[in-house]
């Protein structure tokens, strides 16, 4: 058995496996299929300062080996949340995470400094990339600007581990790294859904009501390992890798490019359990090469 | 309701129409509970195209036999792979999931279910589970033709049974809501699954006559279990998932204008 235990700056996590935003529900969902406790962390549903309805139906299409969302953020808002999830999760043994979206720098800093009080969250990860929401989400994330304003007006209220998460939509993601890196980010994670669209040529329309989603899914698994790789060697704080990981080998190669931890996301869909048989099939490669701990793997790729 | 992921064992594929098969599953452990109008995510293996899960609703659950039957239209290439199963094959499945149809809450009461095409799956395991409370249902079933119309010798194991077809080649000519019984005969509650036009019909009949409905939704789903909430549907609690909050719900919560 080779130790799993990884860090994200001061978050102590017992495998690097965590799930995904948006793809987990708030873990309770899932619980009578696998023990909540068995991985490293569970990101929960992105939430916002206020309620948000989302968009219109349908929000969802299949495609060749993943799916468009086009979610856009549904969310009961921070205060239903602290109020009414919170206690339900807060018990659950592992890192239980907050995943943060907003619609300006002052919002973000709001939501977060509410989380910020809740003894059993250890951290956040800021959304400065959700594709399917016009007043804000991506907005922030494209730009070194518009990434740094909302991290620095979050790192003025947040004091635990700030995570951010990264828009795979940009031309050089490790310039916006960098510059969430320079404001006081903990760890960047990567990659959000990239931007799609699928057309019923029947009707001769748009698949998802608002046109086009995030894409997700084993598809997007060879663009989001080469940024993580490249933002690995960008940047000095540790890196999550997600997007597309359906099994213990994506995992490892996520860990191989350099990322510390990663993020299992679509995959629940198709298996509630995928979660804890990648930390088993982790674990099973580590000790089949006789390694004895996953750092010794962690960003061995140059 | 407990959630289990289970690998059932295919028992038989039935071609009981040129589009539909019944598949009948079982295991070696006793099924879990499900309830009437509750469905399964089935992962479908062996077609490229088919990335998600698809969600089949319950059909039956002969618990003397422990079989759950699964009524499924082979109409894209997932549910055409599943009509290709073969006694013996595993077939994963995410189970029990939603809500379910509300039973008789006791035996005076007289509930109708109205199915049309593969939308009748549900009405029977929830006619039996009826029967067998002692509270006999009346299944009103539609379909475009006579041929259209499924396993009505077993409908008529559990209740009465009223049939239309679209060219009168079986029953009253025309929808389920032209049926004469409706004028006949006051129901307490009205149960429906089938095509969405139907089931506003059925809404808007129900509507008018001041009784209660609940519709079952099939909105297009990827997780099953109201974690990535893209099969929502409007409701006067705002966006709720069909596959948590439903399929089954009552037509007081929908935003359809009937």
């Amino acid at each position: 058995m080779a130790s799993l235990n990884v860090n994200i700056k001061d978050l102590a996590l017992k495998n690097p496996v965590m799930t995904a935003s948006g793809t987990f529900g708030y873990g309770l969902e899932f619980a009578d299929l696998m023990p909540l406790d068995g991985i490293g962390g569970i990101i929960v549903k992105g939430t916002t300062l206020k309620p948000r309805e989302g968009n219109d139906y349908p929000r969802m299409a299949e495609t060749a080996s993943g799916m468009l969302n086009c979610v856009g953020l549904q969310n009961k808002g921070v205060d239903y949340f602290c109020e009414h999830i919170y206690p339900q999760i807060k018990d659950i043994d592992t890192n239980m995470i907050v995943n943060v979206s907003g619609s300006s720098p002052e919002d973000y800093a709001e939501c977060a400094a509410r989380i910020d009080a809740l003894d059993k969250i250890p951290a956040i990860e800021l959304n400065i990339s959700c594709p399917n929401v016009k007043d804000g989400g991506m907005a922030f994330g494209v730009t070194c600007a518009g990434a740094s304003a909302v991290v620095k007006a979050v790192r003025a209220r947040y004091h635990k581990t700030l995570i951010v998460k990264l828009s795979p939509n940009v031309t050089a993601i490790t310039e916006i790294a960098k510059a969430v890196e320079a404001e006081g980010a903990d760890s960047v994670s990567l990659i959000n859904t990239l931007m799609g669209m699928a057309i019923d040529i029947e009707k001769r329309k748009p698949l998802l009501s608002i046109k086009t989603g995030g894409l997700s899914g084993p598809a997007v698994k060879p663009v989001a390992l080469r940024m993580v790789w490249q933002v690995a060697k960008a940047v000095k704080i540790p890196v999550i890798g997600l997007g597309g990981i359906a099994c213990a080998k994506d995992a490892i190669e996520f860990l191989m490019a350099g990322a510390t931890a990663i993020e299992i996301g679509t995959a629940n869909f198709l298996d509630p359990t995928i979660s804890i048989k990648v930390r088993d099939g982790i674990n099973d490669w580590l000790d089949a090469h006789g390694c004895r701990s996953v750092q010794e793997i962690i960003g061995v790729i140059d | 309701m407990k959630k289990y992921l289970l690998d059932l064992r295919v028992k038989s594929v039935e071609r009981i129409h040129q589009r539909y098969v019944l598949i009948k599953l079982t295991d070696d452990q006793p099924l879990p509970d499900m309830l009437p109008g509750q469905f399964v995510e089935i992962r479908v293996d062996g077609s490229p195209s088919t990335f998600l899960r698809r969600p089949i609703s319950i059909n039956f659950v002969d618990k003397a036999n422990n079989e759950l039957w699964l009524l499924v239209a082979a109409v894209g290439d997932g549910t055409k792979k599943l009509a290709q199963l073969q006694a013996g094959d595993l077939l994963n499945c995410l189970l029990p999931l939603g809500n379910g149809f509300t039973l008789p809450q006791h035996q005076d009461e007289k509930i109708l279910l109205v199915g049309g095409g593969v939308g009748v799956a549900p009405l029977l395991y929830m006619g039996a589970e009826m029967q067998r409370m002692g509270c006999e249902p009346t299944f009103l079933l539609g379909a475009r033709t006579k041929a259209d119309l499924l396993m009505l010798d077993i409908f008529n194991r559990y209740g009465r049974v009223y049939v239309t077809t679209e060219d009168g080649s079986e029953g009253e000519k025309g929808f389920v809501t032209n049926h004469s019984l409706l004028q006949k005969e006051q129901f307490t509650r009205i149960a429906t699954c089938g095509p969405t036009p139907m089931m506003k019909a059925v809404a808007a009949y129900a509507a008018k006559a001041e009784v209660e409905c609940e519709v079952s939704l099939e909105n297009l789903m990827a997780c099953g279990l109201g974690a990535c909430l893209c099969c929502v549907e409007k409701t006067t609690e705002g966006n709720l998932c069909v596959c948590k909050d439903g399929p089954v719900f009552n037509i007081r919560k929908l935003l359809w204008q009937v």
